[in-house]
């Protein structure tokens, strides 16, 4: 039933069909985890990727037909449907990128940081670009 | 067990466990002791006052004319030359994390440059003046802005002695993932702290200065290469004379 109701969404069946809670709650409670997130992140540093926005971001925002990422907040996509269907403001994006990073500023990648990917599996965010690109088949 | 047998086995037990964060004991009694500073801390484990992340400047190897270390942060943070958003701002007004400053001896003639940043103060003036809460001190000594409370007064930005704060006067829309950025928050250089946290053991401006004049690691690892330099030589605080416990050390000034 809960399917039914609201407005349809885009969403990239391409990095999986499950999100990080089921629907029904991540649907009630995604700022709730935001916001708790939020402060952890920012007063300890704990970065975990179950509620962090920057993975929402990574796995919702999609591409146009040229292969370019649109902006999550831009209208008919993922935040902004339900944002506009709800009338409920849209804050986080004031300052929060609204796409993976893709393309111009690449970071430097160092030794270092290959050597902690290779021992966390943490993907740093040059070779989460690539595992994404080639995922939507970029390259 | 006793009382007194379960407090010697505490004893043991806590004195094996928490000599560093960089030790691990393999077997009871067998500690392997890590060289190297920076010991990846898990994603999902708070910081903690055991690290205090700094940055020693040599300025007598800081080159004249070269600003690497700007670009790199730009780069890295998306800000300045590293956004295509501020397109409005006049020169005043736009971001400024870190910039370059020329020192002259009027005595001598002597110029050198060195980068001036946030000095991540042990005593932070930003952070005794805001009146939200929002400039705060993490617990490894860097300070940051929570934007999320920032009502943009800019109190900060009058009490930092270092003109290290700015402001964000337009909406913008190229930020970098890990570094958010907003119209009507005041922000400056948060020591890469996404990059600290990922365990990377750098600073963006620290890796770009191809001549070593900065460095980047843990104050108080006694072990880190930052705190044998700082041991071996005589640095300075820049404004000593506030007492606020800079974390960024410099050399040759």
């Amino acid at each position: 039933m809960a399917d039914s109701i609201g407005p349809e969404l885009k969403i990239n069946r391409a990095n999986g069909d499950e999100c990080v809670l089921p629907a029904e709650e991540i649907r009630k409670d995604h700022m709730k985890h935001l916001n708790h997130q939020r402060d952890d992140t920012m007063y300890d540093g704990i970065r975990t990727k179950q509620f962090s926005l920057k993975e929402c971001i990574n796995c919702h925002a999609n591409k146009d037909e040229e292969g370019k990422y649109i902006p999550v907040n831009a209208p008919g996509e993922f935040c902004q449907t339900c944002h506009a269907y709800t009338s409920v403001k849209l804050d986080c994006f004031e300052c929060h990128a609204t796409k993976p990073r893709d393309t111009a500023f690449h970071p430097i990648v160092t030794d270092k940081m290959k050597a902690f990917v290779e021992v966390h599996e943490t993907p740093n965010t040059k070779s989460m670009l690539d595992a994404i690109a080639i995922k939507n088949g970029a390259k | 067990m006793s009382q007194q047998k379960i407090n010697q086995y505490r004893r043991d037990f806590l004195s094996k466990t928490t000599a560093t964060a960089a030790t691990g004991a393999i077997a009871p009694g067998v500690m392997l002791m890590s060289v190297g500073q920076a010991q990846a801390r898990p994603a999902d484990k708070a910081v903690t006052d055991k690290n205090r992340w700094g940055l020693l400047v040599d300025s007598n190897k800081c080159a004249d004319g070269c600003s690497d270390c700007v670009k790199a942060c730009e780069s890295e943070n998306a800000w300045g030359s590293g956004s295509s958003d501020e397109q409005k701002s006049d020169a005043q007004q736009k971001a400024q994390w870190i910039r370059t400053v020329t020192l002259k001896n009027k005595l001598t003639g002597s110029e050198h440059q060195l980068p001036m940043m946030c000095q991540h103060c042990e005593e932070p003036p930003c952070v005794d003046v805001c009146p939200t809460g929002a400039s705060f001190k993490r617990a490894d000594g860097i300070v940051l802005v929570d934007k999320h409370i920032c009502i943009g007064c800019r109190y900060c930005m009058m009490a930092c002695p270092y003109k290290a704060r700015s402001f964000i006067h337009e909406n913008l829309h190229d930020q970098a993932p890990e570094v958010p950025r907003g119209k009507g928050t005041v922000e400056s250089c948060t020591l890469c702290v996404h990059k600290i946290d990922r365990g990377d053991g750098n600073t963006a401006c620290a890796e770009a200065c191809k001549h070593q004049a900065i460095l980047f690691g843990d104050l108080k690892d006694p072990n880190s290469a930052i705190a044998i330099e700082m041991k071996k030589h005589a640095t300075t605080q820049i404004r000593a004379d506030l007492n606020l416990n800079t974390g960024v050390r410099y050399r040759g000034i």
